[in-house]
C-alpha cells in the first residue's frame, strides 16, 4: 500500500530501437519523485507504459496497486497527467479544456481552486486552442491537473516553455500537493527544479535506471569536492584510494574524493597541517554529468559504442544486435 | 515580395509529395485516356456519335452532369466533352490540396516557422505551393494532350484540351492561395477551396441543365463553365484558356498581397474568444466528439440539401430522353439497372449521393487517427476514458452522421422531384428509401477505415486510396464497359437500385455484417496496440 508506482525490468522496443531496457522505478506514496534523464533516455516511454497507452514487451509495472494496461480506466480516475508537449483542440477555449478533462476523469473539480490557479498562472481561459503559446498550453494542462482530486500526478517535463516566474508558481503548487499527501512523478531534465522539489530521484540512461535514492544517498555514493590550503606540502597522497582529479600546487590542493574515502584524505591533510578547508557535496548537476560524462555530447542511443565501453550489458547497440 | 529559397522549397515539396502526386496524375491521365479508348469503341461512327449527342442534349439531368455535347466530329471531341469538366474539377481539387498543404497547413503545424527563420523569402512558401500545383497541372494537361495526339486526334483540339485542363488547375490554385491567407487552419482553407469548387460545379450544372430556355448564363459565372466552353476540336476558344489563367494569376497576386500584410501563423479572418468555462453539454467523450465533428457534419448536410434538391429538381429533363441510341440506353440501363428512365435516373442520383456520403464517412473516421497523431488523444485517454469509448464516440458520425446526410439528401431530392414531376409525398417517400438503403454500403467504407486504423495505423491514410479506387470503378466502370466481376467488388453494386429496382434485404444484411466484422477487427486491434 505504500508504493504508488512499482516498475521492474521494463523492456520496450520500437522496431530496432530499444527504448526501455530493463528499467526499474519505485515511487512511494506521498513523495515527490524526480525522474531524470537526458532527451531520448526513455522517460516519456515509461510514462506512456504507466498510462496504459503502450504495452511493455516484458517486465512488470504496478500503478496504485493496479495493472496499468488492464485496470486502465479505474486507475486513470485516480491520476492526473500533464504531457510534455500539450496540443489543444483548435475550436475549444482553454477553460473548456480544463473543465472537459476534469469531467472526463469523473471525480470533480473545485471551482474555487480552479479560479485561484487560473489567477496564479495568469492564464486567460477564453483564448482558443492553438492561439496559446507553448507555455500557455502547458499552463492549461497544469491547471487541469492541479485542480483535480487525483491521488497521483504524472508530470512529463511540465515546465518546458514556462518562464521563471511561472516556474516558481509551479514549484509552489507541487509543494502544496506534497503537503496534501499526494504523490508526484516529475519527469524533468531541469536539475535545479528536481533538486528543489524532489524527495527521491531516479536517474535513467538508455532505458535503464542507473541511480536511485534520496539526494543525500546519491551524494554519499559519489565524490566530494575538497579545496585546502596546507601548512606544508602533503605526503602520501598517491597511496590514498578514491582520490581523483588531484591538482597540487605547493601547499594548495584541489581534488575530488569518493565520499566514503573522505576520512583517509582528512587524516593525510591534518598530518600536513590545515590552514583553510572547503569541502562541498556534489550538486545534482555534477552527479548527473558524472553519470553521463562517458557519453559526451550525444544521446546514449546515438552512441552505442561509447555506451558499450561503460556498461556492455546495457548497450543499446548490443541489444539491437540481439534483437535482430 | 522576396522569393529567395522558393526553388529549393519547391523541389522539397515535390519530393515530399512524389507518391501522392504520382497516384493523382495516374488517375487523372488514366481516366482521360481510358475514356477516349472506350468512346472510340462505343461510338465508332459519326452517326452513333450524333445519336449520343441528341439523347444527351435533350436530357436536362445528363446535361447537368456532363454538359452538352457540342461536336460529334471526333472521338477527341466526345472525350473533351465528358472529361474536361470532371478532369478540371478533380485537378482543381488536387491544386487546392497541394497549395494549402504547403502553405497554411505547414504554417499551422509550426514547421514553416523553422523554414521561415532560414534564408527564405516571405513569399517563398506560397510560391513553392503554387509551383507544385502548376507543375501538376502542366503534367496533367501536357500528358493528356500527348495521349490524344497519339490516338490520332486533331493537333489544335488536343493542345487546347490540355491547356484548358491546365487553366483549371491554375485557376483553383489561385483560389487556394487566397483561402490560405484568410483562415488560421489548413482544414478551413481546404473547406473554402472545396466550397468554391462545389459552387463552380453547381453553377455550371444548373446553367447547362437550364439550357437555352432558362438561366443558361449561370455557366459563365463558373471557371468550370469557361473550361467547358473552350470546346476543343470545335471552337478551340483559346481566349477562355487565357481567361482561366488570368483569373488564376489575379488571385495569386491577391494571395501574395495578403500574405505580405499578415503575421506568420495568423489568418485574416478574426478569431473570436471562447467561453471561460465549458457548457454542461461538453461532457464525456460523446460531448467532445460532437464539438469536434459537428461543424463538418453541418457543412456536409448543407451540401447534401443543395445537391439533393438539384438532382431531384432537374428530373423532369429526364422525361424528354429520346432513346434513339441503343448504346446510350444500354449505358443508362447499366448505370440505373432498371426499367423506368426517371426511376433509373433518380436511383443513379441516390447512388451518387451515397458515394459522396462515403467520402464523409471516411473523413469522419479518419478524425480518430488525426486526434491520435496530433497528441490530443493522449490526455483524453489518460483520464477515465477507455479506448473503445473514445473511438465509439467518434464512430457515431460515420455510423449515424452519414445516415443523416443521406436522409437530408433523399428528402430534398424527393421534394425537388415532387416540384418537378408532381406527387411530392410519393417521390419524397420513394427517394428517402432510395437514399437510406445505401447506408450499409457507406458503412463498409468507414469500417474498412476503422480496420486500417486499428490494425495498421501507419497506413490509415490509405483509406482514401481504397475509397478512390472503389468510387472510380463504381462511377466510371459501368460506362466504360468494365467486367461485372470488377463491379461486384464495390459495395455500391450490391445495393438495391431504388426507386424502380426490386428490394432485397439479403445484400443489405451482408454489407452490414461485413461492416461489423471489419469495424470489430479494427476495434479489437485498437485495444491491443500502442497509442501514438
Amino acid at each position: 500500500m505504500t508504493t504508488a508506482i512499482d516498475v521492474s525490468g521494463l523492456v520496450k522496443t520500437f522496431g530496432r530501437t530499444r527504448a526501455l531496457d530493463g528499467l526499474d522505478l519505485s515511487v512511494a506514496r506521498g513523495e515527490v519523485h524526480g525522474f531524470l534523464g537526458p532527451n531520448g533516455s526513455g522517460k516519456s516511454t515509461t510514462i506512456r507504459v504507466l498510462l496504459g497507452l503502450i504495452r511493455a514487451d516484458s517486465g512488470a509495472a504496478r500503478l496504485l496497486d493496479g495493472d496499468p494496461w488492464r485496470d486502465l480506466v479505474a486507475l486513470h480516475r485516480r491520476l492526473a497527467y500533464v504531457p510534455g508537449d500539450v496540443t489543444l483542440w483548435r475550436g475549444l477555449s482553454g477553460g473548456e479544456v480544463i473543465d472537459l478533462l476534469g469531467r472526463l476523469r469523473g471525480n470533480g473539480q473545485h471551482p474555487e481552486r480552479r479560479a485561484e490557479l487560473l489567477e496564479r498562472f495568469e492564464l486567460d481561459p477564453t483564448k482558443k486552442g492553438q492561439t496559446y503559446s507553448k507555455g500557455n498550453r502547458q499552463k492549461v494542462a497544469l491547471v487541469a491537473a492541479f485542480c483535480s482530486d487525483a491521488e497521483l500526478l504524472i508530470l512529463d517535463e511540465p515546465t518546458s516553455g514556462l518562464d521563471p516566474l511561472m516556474e516558481e508558481v509551479f514549484r509552489g503548487c507541487v509543494a502544496e500537493e506534497r503537503e496534501r499527501g499526494r504523490t508526484v512523478l516529475l519527469s524533468s531534465h531541469i536539475l535545479s527544479e528536481v533538486e528543489a522539489l524532489c524527495d527521491r530521484v531516479s536517474i535513467i540512461r538508455a532505458g535503464r535506471t542507473v541511480e536511485t535514492g534520496t539526494l543525500a544517498e546519491l551524494r554519499h555514493l559519489t565524490r566530494t569536492s575538497v579545496t585546502a590550503e596546507l601548512a606544508a606540502p602533503p605526503t602520501g597522497l598517491d597511496a590514498l584510494p578514491g582520490l581523483h582529479d588531484v591538482e597540487l600546487e605547493g601547499t594548495h590542493l584541489h581534488c575530488q574524493v569518493d565520499t566514503d574515502r573522505l576520512d583517509g584524505l582528512l587524516r593525510a591533510l591534518t598530518t600536513a597541517g590545515v590552514r583553510s578547508l572547503t569541502s562541498r557535496p556534489p550538486t545534482l548537476e555534477e552527479l548527473f554529468l558524472r553519470r553521463y560524462e562517458a557519453v559526451p555530447q550525444v544521446a546514449p542511443e546515438a552512441a552505442p559504442e561509447a555506451a558499450a565501453e561503460e556498461a556492455p550489458e546495457a548497450a543499446p547497440g548490443a541489444a539491437a544486435e540481439r534483437a535482430s | 515580395m522576396n522569393l529567395a529559397g522558393a526553388s529549393t522549397l519547391l523541389r522539397f515539396a515535390l519530393r515530399r509529395d512524389r507518391i501522392m502526386l504520382a497516384c493523382w496524375l495516374y488517375a487523372l491521365i488514366g481516366s482521360v485516356a481510358g475514356t477516349a479508348v472506350s468512346f472510340g469503341k462505343l461510338y465508332p461512327s459519326q452517326s452513333s456519335r450524333e445519336q449520343l449527342a441528341q439523347s444527351i442534349n435533350s436530357n436536362g439531368s445528363l446535361r447537368a452532369l456532363y454538359g452538352s455535347v457540342y461536336d460529334t466530329g471526333s472521338t477527341g471531341a466526345l472525350t473533351a466533352w465528358r472529361m474536361l469538366g470532371l478532369g478540371g474539377l478533380l485537378l482543381g481539387l488536387l491544386c487546392v490540396l497541394l497549395v494549402v498543404r504547403h502553405t497554411r497547413a505547414e504554417e499551422e503545424s509550426g514547421r514553416l516557422e523553422l523554414i521561415g527563420a532560414g534564408a527564405v523569402g516571405r513569399g517563398a512558401p506560397l510560391a513553392a505551393g503554387i509551383g507544385a500545383a502548376v507543375t501538376a497541372s502542366a503534367l496533367v494537361g501536357g500528358v493528356n494532350a500527348v495521349v490524344l495526339l497519339a490516338m490520332g486526334q486533331q493537333v489544335a483540339g488536343s493542345l487546347v484540351f490540355g491547356a484548358a485542363l491546365f487553366g483549371c488547375g491554375v485557376c483553383f490554385a489561385g483560389v487556394a492561395a487566397v483561402a490560405a491567407q484568410l483562415t488560421g487552419t489548413g482544414r478551413a482553407a481546404n473547406g473554402i477551396g472545396g466550397a468554391v469548387l462545389g459552387l463552380a460545379f453547381l453553377l455550371r450544372a444548373c446553367g447547362d441543365a437550364a439550357g437555352s430556355t432558362g438561366p443558361g448564363w449561370l455557366v459563365w459565372l463558373s471557371p468550370l463553365g469557361w473550361a467547358e466552353r473552350v470546346r476543343p476540336y470545335d471552337d478551340n476558344a483559346w481566349w477562355l484558356v487565357a481567361l482561366l489563367i488570368a483569373a488564376g494569376g489575379a488571385q495569386l497576386a491577391l494571395g501574395y498581397a495578403l500574405a505580405g500584410r499578415r503575421d506568420l501563423g495568423s489568418g485574416l479572418l478574426p478569431q473570436r474568444p471562447g467561453p471561460p468555462s465549458a457548457a454542461p453539454s461538453l461532457r464525456g467523450t460523446v460531448g467532445l466528439a460532437w464539438r469536434l465533428q459537428r461543424g463538418t457534419l453541418l457543412g456536409w448536410a448543407f451540401g447534401f440539401a443543395v445537391g439533393g434538391a438539384m438532382l431531384g429538381g432537374i428530373s423532369q429533363g429526364v422525361k424528354q430522353l429520346i432513346s434513339s441510341s441503343a448504346n446510350v440506353e444500354q449505358i443508362v440501363q447499366r448505370m440505373g439497372g432498371s426499367t423506368g428512365v426517371v426511376d433509373s435516373y433518380l436511383a443513379t442520383s441516390m447512388n451518387l449521393l451515397a458515394m459522396v456520403a462515403a467520402v464523409y464517412a471516411v473523413q469522419a473516421t479518419l478524425r480518430l487517427r488525426g486526434e491520435e497523431t496530433s497528441g490530443r488523444a493522449e490526455p483524453v485517454l489518460a483520464t477515465g476514458v477507455g479506448r473503445l469509448g473514445w473511438a465509439g464516440s467518434h464512430l457515431l458520425y460515420p455510423l449515424l452522421g452519414s445516415g443523416a446526410l443521406l436522409l437530408v439528401g433523399g428528402l430534398t431530392a424527393g421534394l425537388g422531384a415532387g416540384v418537378a414531376l408532381g406527387d411530392t409525398a410519393g417521390w419524397t417517400g420513394k427517394l428517402l428509401v432510395g437514399a437510406l438503403v445505401q447506408l450499409p454500403a457507406v458503412w463498409v467504407f468507414a469500417a474498412a477505415t476503422v480496420a486500417l486504423f486499428g490494425l495498421r495505423p501507419q497506413w490509415t491514410a490509405a483509406a482514401w486510396s481504397v475509397l478512390g479506387v472503389w468510387l472510380f470503378i463504381g462511377y466510371l466502370g459501368p460506362a466504360l464497359n468494365a467486367g461485372q466481376w470488377l463491379l461486384d467488388l464495390t459495395p455500391f453494386t450490391h445495393v438495391p437500385k431504388l426507386p424502380g429496382g426490386s428490394f432485397h434485404v439479403a445484400p443489405l444484411l451482408w454489407l452490414t455484417l461485413i461492416s461489423a466484422a471489419l469495424a470489430g477487427a479494427g476495434l479489437a486491434g485498437l485495444r491491443r496496440r500502442d497509442i501514438g
